[in-house]
């Protein structure tokens, strides 16, 4: 019988923390940063760092937490600058040689207090998206009769504790504030591939609009890097494209992106980027292609024109190939 | 001054379902919750909710006898029965709303198999079924536009005359003190876990609403029978689901024997919570645990079935002992879990206070008796919820006028907080609450004696006196302070202590949870009775022990 967990329950070492604090009733210097040095078990997560502080050295630092088991989404903060939910993440494993971990508060929030910011925004845009299932009609055994595999299906976006990582991590929402973002789109896609809900087209028309909808994000990856539940956000964000693409919702400068850039991928084997720039804008979209005008007039002094006429790659059947064979797995 | 029909306090499982419930009757609801609604501990609920469902081939009676069983004939039959019958709507309620339950083939519902129960009744999400439910309930809450005060903790009930009218709240985020006048209030505020050290409850479960309610003439209840979860993460505390063992894991000691077998030899790891977390406790005394610990064995169970049934236990197992479940035993102990024990209420959430009601897990209806089936707080959240809003709504159509007379209430607390803020203690809170939790372990715990019990006695009343006179708060300033805020906590915490302590003493013999070493046996003849402790204004404590309200099931040798 297993018996080896001793190394798991002994031990201790030194942990440096340096955080950023905020105390808006401070009439100056009111954002500062104050290290804490404390002695705490290696496999300690950063919240336990966090809470041996509060409970013995700092009663003033300010943090919210709740379940220590990853599962309430309170504790949402940065750590040597990237948005973890710190009661499951270990000291060793960040700062395995007593290195300083730099905490700081959630990005793209507001912050109240210390490491407390203000989630309002973000569940405003969970309530943006009709956040509940909208069936027709109520089923007549009481239960609807739906297959184990469209629900097991959807456990990825349940699985979302609304914690704000991806919020905090969002380049789009870093500049574009109208953006839904990452966590009400995966919520979003929750409801859409509910086989009982019969708002789907509804729902897609909805997120398929250019204001702050499904085609403003850049796909940067950084929500997937950081949800700490495996909810892949952006991979959610992408099923909801290709659903609304399929039906028929097109009226979008993403979709004539993503259709300009597969043409022209598939019959040139490269990126034509000129016609990929106006038929994004759409070709008869008068005032857009206006704006496109300094843009490429920029390009062109500094020489960074791409040409009228696009190259073809060398061999550009195996690219056709991939494409089809792509088309053919999905 | 805000003003409305029903206040209810706490947004968790049975809060949002008595608000939804509320809100459908076309009454005036407000939700008050310290912490938002979907951070509430309903989710920290792994396995799953019991319902006995007849086109299933189940029967209500079959669940209620083996909860009543579980309950170790604790329990008051005729609220059982009630649960029990209502348990099927309830669910499938809940999967309507759009829980996204597992089914079967057959595209219904699925099960799993559950501790205490020899029939798999038990419907499940994952391992993340409380988390699955109340992101439903609060989608349901949206959905309806309920108003929340979020982030606000109530500091005390408004009660004049003996009738509750509304309480006064701190807004966390202001640092405001505000009066919210209601015709009716439902305490749904959750256990207090942390009045014990260590714990598997989140640190927000601080039994507010229990110390709310006693503070203002309701009773507290059975409030010895702490439950001791037999499967807690070592090291971390951290709850691995009966789940686990639903779906077939076992139990080892060092010496790599299934130890149930001596226990349990019927249900083995699915004996009653009680019963498995004194097996491990015994194997581990008597010299057969790991570093005090036993061994929970998922391996035969397979990679693929363990990520897709119980994806969240590997999730914590190898992200907070680095340990892949399919491959290696992961080491577990029993844990402090729920309070069976709660604010007395009836099958309503009536309390017998005017104005004040109770349900879900600070209440005490009483179900779950001497110790609680897994898969039973759930339900007893939904169920219980939704009635109490049904009789309160009654209740409210009686109140001609809800005026809070005095502006007294607000002043009384800013008083009592100042006081607090400019205390010249030494001692900071958490140092005050770890003493008296790890004492309250040690006295109440899997097992106890008259010594231990009266050891946890000595420390809470201790507490009480550092609590009055030597507290000291850092913060002084009135943005989110949760220094404060964490002094607030603790002086309920210290009440819900001072109840357990007595209802402790109070039970001579050994009940469910509550097993004493010195007093090993049930017994019915003096004992098939609740213990009931008010506490009146001058602090004295008065203790009753009602009867057990037997119905159909007469108590008979609990043997698993």
């Amino acid at each position: 019988m297993e018996t080896s967990c001793k190394s798991l329950l002994k031990g201790i070492m030194e942990v440096k923390l340096k955080v950023k604090r905020f105390d808006p009733e401070k009439p100056k210097d009111n954002i500062w940063y104050q290290d804490y040095n404390i002695d705490i078990h290696p496999s300690s997560t950063i919240l336990d760092a966090l809470i041996n502080i509060r409970e013995e050295v700092d009663g003033t630092l300010g943090l919210r937490c709740a379940c220590r088991a990853s599962i309430c989404g309170s504790c949402g903060m940065k750590v040597n600058g990237q948005a973890k939910l710190v009661c499951k993440t270990r000291v060793e494993e960040i700062a395995p040689k007593g290195e300083i971990l730099l905490i700081e508060p959630m990005g793209n929030h507001t912050v109240i207090r210390d490491l407390i910011v203000d989630l309002d925004t973000f569940f405003a845009k969970i309530e943006q998206i009709t956040p509940y299932l909208q069936p027709d009609s109520e089923p007549e055994t009481g239960e609807f009769i739906v297959s184990n595999e469209s629900m097991d299906k959807l456990l990825t976006e349940m699985n979302c504790i609304m914690c704000g990582l991806c919020v905090s991590e969002c380049t789009v929402l870093e500049v574009d504030k109208t953006f839904i973002g990452p966590a009400a789109l995966a919520k979003a896609s929750r409801f859409v591939y509910d086989p009982r809900d019969d708002q789907t087209d509804q729902r897609l028309n909805y997120l398929n609009d250019e204001q702050g909808g499904i085609w403003d994000c850049t796909r940067c990856l950084q929500c997937v890097e950081v949800c700490p539940k495996g909810v892949s956000p952006m991979d959610r964000i992408m099923d909801l494209r290709e659903s609304a693409i399929e039906i028929g919702a097109k009226k979008t400068h993403g979709y004539h992106h993503t259709n300009s850039f597969e043409k022209s991928v598939t019959a040139n084997g490269r990126l034509d980027e000129t016609r990929l720039a106006i038929e994004s804008a759409g070709i008869f979209n008068i005032s857009r292609l206006i704006d496109l005008i300094p843009v490429g007039l920029k390009a062109l002094i500094r020489g960074k024109l791409p040409p009228l006429f696009p190259h073809k790659a060398e061999d550009n059947k195996k690219i056709q190939e991939l494409a089809k064979k792509i088309k053919e797995d999905k | 001054m805000y003003d409305h029909d029903l206040l209810i306090v706490g947004a968790g499982l049975a809060g949002l379902r008595c608000a939804v419930e509320a809100q459908r009757m076309g009454l005036k609801v407000a939700v008050i919750t310290k912490v938002h609604p979907v951070r509430s501990h309903s989710n920290a609920a792994q396995g799953g909710i019991n319902a006995p469902l007849t086109d299933r081939g189940d029967d209500w009676k079959g669940h209620a006898l083996d909860t009543i069983k579980g309950s170790d004939y604790l329990a008051d039959q005729d609220a059982v029965e009630i649960m029990s019958q209502e348990a099927g709507d309830a669910v499938l309620e809940l999967e309507r709303m759009g829980v996204i339950f597992s089914r079967g083939e057959d595209g219904k519902l699925g099960t799993r198999r559950f501790g205490g129960q020899k029939v798999a009744r038990t419907f499940f999400v994952g391992a993340i079924t409380g988390s699955a439910l109340l992101h439903v309930l609060y989608e349901q809450s949206l959905k309806l536009g309920l108003q929340v005060y979020e982030e606000w903790f109530v500091t005390s009930l408004i009660n004049e005359d003996g009738v509750v009218k509304g309480v006064v709240a701190l807004d966390l985020k202001t640092g405001e003190l505000e009066a919210i006048s209601a015709k009716a209030v439902v305490i749904a505020a959750g256990g207090a876990g942390r009045v014990f050290e260590p714990s598997t409850n989140a640190l927000i479960c601080t039994g507010d609403g229990l110390s709310l309610a006693w503070n203002n003439g309701a009773g507290l209840m059975d409030m010895e029978m702490i439950q001791y979860h037999p499967t807690t993460l070592a090291r971390t505390g951290i709850l691995m689901s009966e789940a686990a063992r639903g779906e077939g894991a076992y139990l080892f000691n060092s010496e790599g024997d299934r130890f149930m077998e001596k226990y349990a030899p019927d249900y083995m790891e699915l004996a009653s919570r009680d019963v498995v977390s004194r097996a491990e406790q015994t194997e581990i005394n008597e010299g057969r645990g790991i570093d005090g610990n036993v061994l929970l064995d998922l391996r035969h169970l397979g990679k693929d079935f363990i990520e897709s049934r119980l994806g969240y236990l590997q999730e914590v197992s190898v992200e907070f002992l680095g340990i892949d479940m399919s491959e290696k035993p992961v080491p577990i102990r029993p844990g402090m879990h729920y309070i069976m024990g709660g604010i007395k209420t009836d099958v309503n959430g009536e309390t017998g206070v005017p104005g004040l009601y109770a349900a879900g897990e600070c209440a005490n209806v009483s179900v779950h008796g001497a110790n609680r089936l897994g898969a039973n707080s759930l339900l007893d959240t939904v169920v219980f919820g939704r009635r109490s809003a049904s009789k309160a709504s009654e209740y409210v159509k009686t109140v001609k006028d809800s005026k809070i007379l005095t502006n007294e209430h607000v002043e009384k607390d800013l008083n009592r907080i100042k006081k607090i803020l400019n205390n010249k203690g030494k001692l900071r809170t958490s140092e005050i609450r770890n003493t008296m939790a790890t004492a309250m372990t040690e006295g109440i715990g899997v097992f106890r004696d008259q010594k231990s019990m009266e050891y946890a006695k000595k420390i809470v009343e201790e507490s009480k006196i550092k609590y009055r006179d030597s507290l000291v708060v850092e913060n002084k300033g009135k943005v989110y302070n949760t220094d404060l805020l964490f002094a607030l906590e603790l002086g309920y915490m210290i009440d819900c202590a001072e109840s357990i302590v007595h209802g402790a003493l109070t039970r001579k013999e050994s009940r469910g949870a509550h097993f004493r070493t010195d007093i090993k046996d049930r017994n019915d003849k003096e004992w098939l009775k609740h213990t009931l402790i008010y506490r009146d204004r001058s602090g004295e404590i008065k203790i009753e022990t009602p009867d057990v309200t037997i119905t159909q099931w007469k108590p008979v040798a609990r043997v698993y």
